[in-house]
């Protein structure tokens, strides 16, 4: 098994060193387009105590958290269904290969005019975020469960329903938990553009807000939020990776 | 009467009106060089590949029966354990598949485990075993169910020449114990001639000859003459 590099002093000598520069040249640049760390977080306080924060962060999670449920529940369904139906496959997989290059926020005017500035707008740009890299990883991840495995299991007396749940599914989850993984930060950088263009509260909405105010220390404040969030969803789903699959392949880092 | 019977059978590309019969219990070899359809003769008898002629089993007609419903091991050359199951769950699949109940199948993986001195690999998984090991644990997934035939697609061509000879033996005895019907194919003469009860050399898709070791060693076909002539008896 691959050692896994360990987190360890050496990691937080250049955060340590980073944090120091911001705080020393902010400190002394005297300019509120550049405020210290320490302004930073003190307004992420100030944030966290009005409510501010909590309330914009909650409204972008709940869009993310349905928008991205949805889209990887009904991509695994149809990535399944093109993995082990060749007719689905052949059907669907010109619509999806015309569709899925198509960069998550090219489809935001078209759905603002379609849907209009509602909450249901960042959950469908959400969902389409994630629905194609997922359908698409769980059919590459199908297809790449080798036909042997098929052949051995069904002389061992297995039904295609039996086969598809204990052996096809399962050999093909790591691949359909790279896509998961994948789209979970990336669904918070599509969230946060949506509300930064179209939607009024949330995240995004913050920051645009402090740039229409100068306030540089809130933007930082959002950046700072919005890099946590991401790291903390892509962990997760690593976590649940490692969980589900770790005791049979090698870990992912 | 015959276990196995194969009366005509063609398929597309490799076998030409093969005629054979297996008897319960017997040890049949099906001795080939590369792409003389020795898999593809298994492959008939699973019902993995199209064919036509007929397939019997017990002289039931198995034409239309599905792989899954033939009741046969198989065994392929790089066995394919499932990688997401630990030994006992590989082991335990087709009772798992069959519907059996949870303290059967643990007292027939236990007690397979045993026969084949595998216990202490219960939970590791394909990732962390040798080469002979899978090929003892790929061995009770397919015997664990008792079936009619077990099908050997040169199983042991993958291993060292120690560890291969000891699974044949093993194999030979659980041939004996077990009175175990098998159809093992080779191209490997030593393997023919340790294990088999009955020879059956096939050629391009033909049945070329049929007989004991001794039979089709003293008095071998054209074919089997040429190469033992060229490559020696291995």
């Amino acid at each position: 098994m691959k050692r896994r590099p360990k987190v360890n002093a050496l990691s937080f000598i250049p955060i340590g060193v980073f944090l120091l520069a911001w705080e020393i040249l902010g400190h002394y640049s005297q300019t509120p387009l550049f405020p210290p760390l320490s302004k930073v977080v003190v307004q992420f306080f100030n944030l966290l105590e009005n409510g501010t924060l909590l309330k914009s962060l909650g409204a972008s999670f709940t869009r993310v958290f349905i928008g991205y449920t949805l889209g990887c529940l009904a991509g695994i369904f149809i990535g399944a269904l093109m993995g082990v139906s060749r007719a689905v496959e052949y059907s669907l997989r010109p619509l999806i290969s015309i569709l899925f290059p198509i960069p998550t926020l090219g489809w935001l005017p078209l759905l603002m005019l379609w849907i209009g500035i509602n909450e249901a707008l960042p959950v469908v740009l959400i969902f389409i975020c994630a629905f194609f890299p997922v359908a698409y990883n769980t059919l590459t991840g199908i297809k790449e469960v080798k036909k042997e495995y098929i052949k051995t299991a069904r002389t061992l007396g297995a039904s295609s329903w039996y086969i598809f749940w204990h052996v096809i599914l399962p050999m093909a989850s790591p691949n359909i938990f790279t896509g998961l993984r994948l789209e979970a930060g990336m669904v918070w950088r599509t969230v946060i553009a949506a509300e930064m263009f179209a939607i009024p509260t949330g995240i995004g909405a913050l920051l645009i807000n402090g740039e229409t105010l100068i306030r540089v220390d809130i933007i930082m404040v959002c950046l700072v939020v919005l890099s946590l969030m991401c790291f903390f969803f892509e962990q997760v789903f690593l976590w649940l990776e490692n969980k589900a699959t770790g005791s049979w392949r090698e870990r992912c880092l | 009467m015959s276990l196995i019977k194969l009366c005509n059978v063609t398929t597309q590309h490799c076998l030409k009106n093969v005629n054979l019969e297996i008897d319960a219990g017997e040890l049949v070899v099906v001795l080939g060089f590369t792409g003389a359809g020795k898999s593809t003769l298994l492959n008939v008898i699973a019902g993995l590949t199209e064919y036509q002629g007929e397939v019997y089993f017990k002289r039931k007609n198995m034409n239309n029966v599905p792989t899954e419903k033939r009741d046969i091991g198989y065994l392929l050359q790089d066995i394919y354990l499932f990688p997401h199951l630990n030994t006992f769950e590989n082991i335990a699949f087709g009772l798992r598949a069959g519907g059996w109940r949870k303290t059967q199948i643990t007292a027939k993986v236990e007690e397979i485990m045993e026969l084949m001195h595998i216990a202490h690999l219960r939970k590791r998984y394909p990732k962390d075993l040798s080469g002979g090991e899978k090929q003892r644990i790929g061995l009770a997934r397919s015997l664990v169910r008792q079936p009619q035939i077990l099908l050997l697609d040169e199983p042991l061509s993958s291993l060292d020449p120690a560890t291969a000879k000891d699974i044949r033996r093993e194999l030979k005895e659980l041939h004996k114990s077990l009175n175990l019907t098998m159809l093992y194919v080779t191209h490997d003469f030593v393997e023919a001639q340790e294990l088999a009860d009955r020879i059956v050399v096939l050629v391009e898709g033909e049945l070329k000859q049929t007989g004991s070791a001794q039979e089709v060693f003293s008095r071998p076909s054209e074919e089997i003459r040429d190469f033992i002539l060229a490559y020696g008896l291995g």
